[in-house]
């Protein structure tokens, strides 16, 4: 039985502006099948929290490549969590030294995609979470 | 005897790019053309001047800048000691996007991709014992290009500097922000006043600096292909030199001071033919269509930063070879400038022994590859001319285009440039997916990852200090001065006159690069993108 498609939030906390590794992800998410909504740059943990509930979406993911994820991503998370119940798979990419990562899944992100990561990895990632065959 | 079976069915240059043939002969350029021009003649295809590194060598100028200016003034001393021959500031996200370092949303991006400037005062300590009249400076600025360039100005002053010997170059180069890297704050025609304000203010009191840096480096970086790469650029860089003759400026009077950016990827032979092809491309067009006349003005100067996007976090070692075949595609194509990346930088800000190794890269090929003792040695190669013709048609093609579309400014807001840049990023994703792209270490030849490098770490102390030190000028300045100044800045924003001259006034008052662009929003308002998918 056909299951409801996977929602998807993709967003760029912080003043960075490189949105390649964003761009492409939302595109590679989208041809497996999810639905994505890109958020765009420049945009505050408040912003994507309020985002996150109106469009009720199941992923999010954070994107950050200066240096700033420390800052943000846990934030992120947290504003979300004081919204809503629901149970919110979050998964981060960037440029993440991998002594950070640890401490990011402490946070509540369960997933940090560092460069090289191929995009089937992360839609197998997604798509496991949720129980669904690829 | 049995043909071989070749190793992929179509070999190609980047995505989106050439078929190459097995060989190439004279015939290839029998039929797309023969460039018999010497280095130093029009149209410059095989360098700018005729006797290339023989009289100078390219500048070395590593791009850097981190936390506060105290750490940065020491590593740029450390890289002037090592040998590097000018200088590249790194500002962070907030100095780029006009945001103090107390604002909100400049929380946890403190000094961490750059250097925190927030007013003069940063500005002169970040020079302490650099004499700005000797040495050549590279600042990487778009948006508060205007506002930062009066406050290095400034500085120079206090040095005791003579402005008009001032060497150096500002990016300010709004058009591509738009398109990649995303620093704008405002709309594109308030931002196109600011960068031509700039450039006439550069033409007049400054005529050593290079007014405007048109950059194709961040729009390579952001997935577009090599030919996109040097047309995107070349599109965007007349453009501005229209807006410079629309404001009434005579196009010799400016061009020569207008310089370029481009970045180097790992297909050596393509990377070299496209310099070529782009030097020859802008040479036409400042010619054919604008009618410059000074030989300056033809000619294609440009800065060049190996590729960020192609370094690996896996086996970062493998870097070094990736940075050192990157930077020998910039020195044969004959570039000005250049920035080698660091082999940690899929990680972090380079390390001082990484950004050393960089440096020495470059020292080595300039002293010992031998690469630099004759002009352009790659120049009538079968292969290399015929790429060369090849890329540069591709060129002529887009901008055809764009023309079509009423220009660069109109493409962009189209949404054309960002969709076929983003095209390709997407394709070349896919062909690393699938292995048809390899990536040495990464989807080939991978091992297992060794324990961690010394990366650089910015401490989280940097942000409460620099924000004290900021609040402490607030309260030292003379706050009604700086009030009057800002209201004079909406005025000038308001009217046609330059805003150089209000600016160079506010900044020696000690506003701040927030404050001056809150009171440039007042006038402008500030620019949201629309998302293109």
């Amino acid at each position: 039985m056909p299951s409801k498609r996977i929602r998807v939030l993709i967003a760029k906390p912080g003043l960075d502006g490189h949105d390649r590794g964003a761009n492409v992800v939302a595109q590679g998410l989208r041809d497996a099948g999810m639905e994505v909504i890109y958020l765009g740059l420049r945009i505050t943990p408040e912003q994507i929290a309020e985002a996150s509930v109106q469009e009720d979406v199941d992923v999010i993911g954070l994107s950050c490549l200066s240096g700033a994820h420390m800052a943000l991503f846990p934030k992120t998370v947290e504003l979300i969590k004081e919204k809503t119940d629901k149970d919110i798979l979050f998964i981060g990419g960037g440029i993440i030294p991998r002594k950070d990562m640890p401490k990011l899944r402490e946070a509540g992100i369960a997933q940090t995609f560092g460069p090289g990561t191929p995009i089937p990895e992360i839609v197998s990632f997604i798509k496991n979470k949720f129980g669904e065959e690829e | 005897m049995a043909e071989q079976k070749e190793r992929k069915s179509v070999f190609t240059t980047t995505v989106d790019g050439n078929t190459v043939n097995q060989v190439y002969t004279s015939a290839d350029l029998a039929e797309s053309g023969q460039d018999t021009s010497l280095p130093g003649e029009y149209p410059f295809t095989r360098n700018i001047f005729p006797a290339g590194y023989r009289t100078r060598l390219w500048t070395m100028r590593q791009y850097s800048g981190f936390a506060t200016v105290e750490e940065t003034n020491k590593r740029y001393k450390y890289l002037y000691e090592q040998g590097q021959t000018g200088f590249s500031v790194a500002f962070h996200l907030p100095t780029q996007e006009g945001y103090d370092s107390d604002h909100p949303l400049a929380a946890g991006e403190v000094g961490r991709c750059g250097v925190a400037i927030d007013s003069l005062q940063d500005m002169e300590e970040l020079w302490d014992g650099i004499p700005l009249a000797e040495v050549s400076t590279s600042m990487t600025i778009n948006a508060t290009a205007p506002i930062v360039t009066a406050m290095y100005v400034a500085a120079a002053e206090k040095q005791g500097a003579d402005i008009s010997q001032l060497n150096g170059t500002v990016q300010n180069d709004l058009l591509k922000e738009y398109v990649a890297r995303n620093t704008y704050v405002f709309g594109p025609e308030p931002s196109m006043r600011l960068t031509t304000d700039l450039c006439s203010y550069c033409a007049q009191d400054m005529p050593k600096w290079n007014s405007i840096s048109i950059s194709g480096y961040h729009m390579r970086e952001a997935g577009a292909t090599a030919i996109q790469e040097a047309a995107f650029t070349l599109a965007n860089g007349i453009a501005y030199v229209q807006a410079m003759i629309d404001r009434g400026m005579e196009v010799d009077s400016f061009a020569p001071r207008f310089s370029f950016f481009f970045a180097a990827y790992n297909n050596l032979l393509e990377e070299v033919a496209k310099f070529r092809a782009a030097r020859r491309a802008w040479a036409k067009i400042m010619k054919e269509r604008f009618g410059a006349q000074n030989p300056r003005s033809l000619m294609l100067r440009y800065h060049v930063q190996t590729d960020g996007f192609t370094l690996t976090e896996q086996q970062p070692l493998n870097n070094i070879v990736r940075v050192t075949i990157q930077a020998l595609a910039s020195i044969l194509g004959g570039c000005q400038s250049l920035h080698a990346c660091s082999y940690d930088e899929a990680l972090a800000l380079p390390s001082e022994e990484a950004v050393q190794l960089s440096l020495r890269t470059q020292q080595i090929i300039a002293e010992e590859s031998g690469v630099t003792d004759t002009v352009d040695p790659l120049g009538g190669s079968y292969y290399i001319e015929w790429l060369t013709n090849q890329i540069e048609e591709g060129i002529q093609e887009y901008i055809a285009k764009i023309d079509e579309m009423g220009g660069a400014s109109e493409a962009i807001k189209k949404g054309y440039i960002q969709r076929e840049i983003r095209r390709a990023a997407y394709n070349y994703q896919k062909q690393v997916d699938s292995g048809e792209q390899v990536v040495v270490g990464v989807n080939k030849f991978a091992a297992e990852e060794k324990p961690g490098l010394e990366l650089l770490e910015i401490d989280e102390s940097v942000e409460k200090k620099q924000v004290e030190r900021l609040r402490r000028l607030r309260s030292e300045r003379d706050n009604e001065k700086v009030s009057r100044i800002l209201d004079e800045v909406r005025q000038v924003a308001r009217g046609d006159e330059n805003i150089m001259p209000v600016l160079t006034e506010a900044v020696k008052a000690y506003a701040t690069v927030g404050e001056i662009t809150d009171a440039l929003r007042d006038v402008f308002g500030e620019y949201r993108e629309s998302t293109i998918v």
